[in-house]
């Protein structure tokens, strides 16, 4: 029997543009890339050089502090250009397709019959490793730990977020495998959570080996930090790994069929987006393969993931590792006579009273990129606590972080947080504090002082 | 767009390396005002909520505009009572009207001139904070308070009250508070008293219902004067309806806590039972309602953590009401009480976090 658990607090930013379940076409990625910074504390080494040749799935760079984990092309081609940026840290290692895509090609395997060890060879030959996530932190896994426990979110409730069950449509063998993949790991068992409303009619519920909870309730419910939070939090010491749902597929896919698949459905999405629906695409696209998704005449902003977390990448950038989602904005660099004392504004959402948007049913806004206001010190104090369904006070967590309190921010949670799970404290803040970034911060802290 | 072309062509001159720069928080500050900036997002979440803290504090300013104006008859009227005038409504409305601007004008000229200064020194931008002080700091006087005393409260409460600790959101007693207790210490001969509460009529001896159950231990008022605001006070704080009024507009748009209003009448109506009057005469007489409303729950002094509110908000009505029956020098108790929970604040939300702490601690030995 699952366990449902129901979250009260919590907010589904009503923005405007959410992508058709249709799949609009198939974009032609000319140049990839794969992106070190997608990846928390992550010291890239080149393991390749510029107009070398590559299959897909061919290691591009590994980590310098443990080789075996390798970071692969999602296309066959030539290595294009390797981006730097300041201290010549490694940003973009672009790859231009031949167009053939050729697969670097392993025999298939049955994760049932392998070792352990065996199986995390494997992983880490085959570019999956990046994919599985240590908590606390947020950093790729060490392969020789073992986690308490392994978790996957099948719920993203972040807005505009692409529904697995479309995205994943006729992957079902493949996310069972994967399952049956990371289950190797831990003794704590994989858990799966699932949406309470959506799951009677999901695939995913005949899954096997998997320990089902069903989640209910508004974002952040689908975060799986969230989710661990209720479930089984993390305690000092203890190490629990993630793995998103689109990266199950793939690694079990490279089980399956032996072929580092990076094709993905991505959802275009956004209140700038013209007609938004789902398109085939692949990790590491280019932003210009979306070109007809938007109005290039008109200042928008193009962000690779959702609006809350996602990165501002430009029209020149490259879709990340993990997404499969664009979200396209207008930037909102434009004044507004008195906006702040005008009584009505109802084109303007806003998550408190004082605006008549709570009373506005379910309608969507078409959100811009301005801060709707200046910079502040912490004022209002009960805010954060309505959109964080966390046994934690993100005021006092965020305030150890700036002192940078070792001890306070440990007992206050730390460990069981990541940026995104605090995003929707930092839209719904009057006094507009970048909380994320005060906790990625603060993360890059503990993983410096603990090391 | 002519404002707009003109902002444009002088916010050069006031940018760093500038002419005058040395007003840039003046000018960002007036720019502000008129026009929502067009600062996009630069890290994080891309889209934002349209809420701020202008907006927050406008919602203030409108539930404080019913105590405004009904301070501003009741000056009018309380004058015509005792001077036996017989003025007319609009006679009123004016006489109040003419005392309580030039109260205004100092309060948000000196308050303001400090705000700027200090945002100006520290390089920020002019925070919104004072619009509210401000607009408090005259109804929780004296009518007749000399303005130069005024200016003085101000400057000591802008100064010392909240800029030497860092500014709004830093400070840890309410400003507006902080000027009144200021002037109630410095100056007790003219903020306490009979005779201070009615303007224009020389030797005149208002007694609040306060003052008279201190010193006979019962209240002349009727109940409905006192629940309608027909009594001598402060400017602002005699009438329970014009409060309640504010009061519904601050819980509707949800600025200020429903739980520290609650807990703080729940408080005040539970120590009452103690006094020869009704439990409930307190919550109408003095500035227990205006203090509950407007001051107890001011974000920044007040407890943060929402169990922590109902504890702060609790102490402050049972302290205001202990202090108005038990302690036979000050008759008010409310501005006392405030200012000692907000000293306390921190204490009450260290021990709240603190649970929260021991909690994980606990959590994490049973594993």
């Amino acid at each position: 029997m699952s366990e449902q658990i129901r979250l009260k607090k919590g907010l589904d930013i009503p923005v405007a543009g959410a992508a058709s379940q249709t799949i609009a076409k198939t974009v032609s990625a000319d140049i990839v890339a794969i992106k070190p910074t997608d990846f928390r504390a992550l010291v890239p080494k080149m393991v390749v050089k510029e107009g070398d040749r590559v299959l897909a799935g061919d290691p591009l760079f590994v980590d310098k502090n443990r080789p075996q984990v390798c970071f692969c092309s999602p296309v066959s081609g030539t290595v294009d250009a390797v981006v730097r940026g300041d201290k010549r840290k490694l940003l973009e290692v672009r790859v231009k397709a031949d167009g053939k895509m050729e697969y670097r090609r392993k025999k298939a395997a049955v994760p049932a019959s392998m070792t352990k060890e065996k199986t995390a060879a494997r992983m880490l030959d085959m570019g999956l490793w990046p994919m599985v996530i240590q908590r606390p932190y947020g950093i790729i896994a060490n392969p020789d730990d073992s986690p308490k426990s392994i978790f996957i979110s099948a719920m993203d409730t972040a807005p505009l977020a692409p529904d697995y069950d479309f995205v994943l449509q006729n992957r079902f063998d493949d996310v069972q495998t994967g399952i049956d993949v990371l289950s190797k790991f831990t003794k704590g068992g994989v858990h799966f959570s699932m949406n309470y409303y959506t799951c009677p009619s999901s695939e995913f519920k005949k899954l096997r080996g998997v320990i089902f909870h069903e989640f209910e309730g508004k974002h952040p419910a689908g975060n799986v930090g969230v989710q661990i939070n209720h479930l089984s939090p993390i305690n000092k010491g203890e190490i629990v790994w993630t793995v998103d749902l689109l990266s199950v597929a793939m690694i079990g896919k490279a089980f399956n069929d032996g072929i580092y698949d990076a094709t993905r459905l991505v959802a275009v999405t956004g209140p700038a987006a013209k007609n938004p629906a789902y398109v085939n695409a692949i990790q590491g696209a280019p932003m210009s393969a979306f070109a007809d998704f938007f109005d290039s005449s008109e200042n928008v902003r193009l962000v690779s993931g959702d609006i809350l977390t996602g990165e501002n990448v430009g029209p020149e950038g490259f879709l990340g590792f993990f997404d499969n989602q664009v979200t396209i904005l207008k930037e909102g660099d434009y004044y507004e006579t008195f906006g702040w004392c005008k009584p009505f504004r109802t084109k303007k959402f806003s998550f408190s009273h004082t605006y008549w948007s709570w009373l506005a049913g379910r309608k969507k806004y078409d959100m811009d990129t301005n801060t709707n206001g200046g910079a502040r010190p912490f004022v209002v104090s009960d805010v954060y606590g309505k959109v964080l369904p966390m046994d934690i006070y993100p005021v006092y967590l965020a305030k150890a972080c700036l002192a940078k309190d070792i001890e306070k921010m440990e007992n206050l949670g730390i460990y069981e947080v990541l940026p995104e799970d605090l995003a929707l404290c930092e839209f719904v803040c009057p006094s507009k504090v970048g909380i994320q970034q005060i906790i990625s911060d603060g993360i890059d802290l503990m993983l410096k002082e603990m090391a | 767009m002519g404002l707009r072309k003109t902002f444009d062509k002088w916010e050069p001159a006031f940018r760093k390396g500038g002419k005058l720069h040395a007003f840039g928080s003046f000018f960002e500050a007036f720019e502000t005002f008129v026009y929502v900036p067009k600062t996009v997002t630069a890290k994080g979440a891309h889209v934002r909520d349209s809420i701020d803290l202008k907006r927050t504090m406008s919602a203030v300013m409108l539930a404080l505009m019913p105590a405004i104006l009904f301070g501003m008859y009741n000056i009018g009227y309380q004058t015509s009572l005792a001077g036996e005038f017989d003025w007319g409504f609009w006679k009123m409305v004016w006489y109040g009207f003419l005392k309580l601007l030039p109260m205004y004008l100092v309060s948000y000229i000196v308050g303001l001139f400090f705000e700027c200064l200090f945002a100006n020194i520290r390089n920020e931008e002019v925070s919104e904070g004072y619009f509210v002080t401000g607009l408090i700091i005259p109804l929780i006087m004296p009518v007749n308070v000399p303005l130069w005393m005024l200016a003085l409260a101000v400057a000591f409460a802008v100064v010392i009250g909240k800029e030497v600790f860092g500014g709004t959101g830093m400070n840890i007693w309410n400003p507006a508070l902080l000027a009144r207790a200021f002037l109630f210490f410095a100056y007790p001969r003219q903020m306490t008293g009979d005779d201070v509460w009615v303007a224009g009529v020389d030797g005149f001896s208002g007694a609040t219902p306060l003052s008279q159950m201190a010193a006979s231990g019962s209240v002349d008022y009727s109940v409905a004067d006192m629940f309608f605001g027909f009594i001598p006070g402060a400017v602002g704080e005699t009438s329970t309806l014009a409060i309640l009024i504010g009061a519904v507009i601050l819980l509707w748009t949800g600025v200020a806590s429903w739980k520290i209003m609650l807990s703080c009448v729940a408080g005040g109506l539970l120590v009452g039972l103690l006094g020869d009057v009704p439990c409930y005469y307190q919550l109408i007489m003095g500035g227990f309602a205006f203090g509950c409303v407007f001051m107890a729950t001011d974000p920044v002094t007040s407890a943060q953590t929402e169990v922590g509110k109902w504890i702060y908000g609790f102490l402050i009505g049972a302290f205001a009401v202990c202090l108005r029956l038990f302690n036979p020098g000050y008759p008010e108790g409310m501005m006392l009480a405030i200012l000692v929970m907000n000293t306390f604040a921190p204490l009450i939300d260290h021990m709240v976090v603190s649970g929260n702490i021991r909690k994980r601690l606990k959590r994490a030995q049973t594993v």
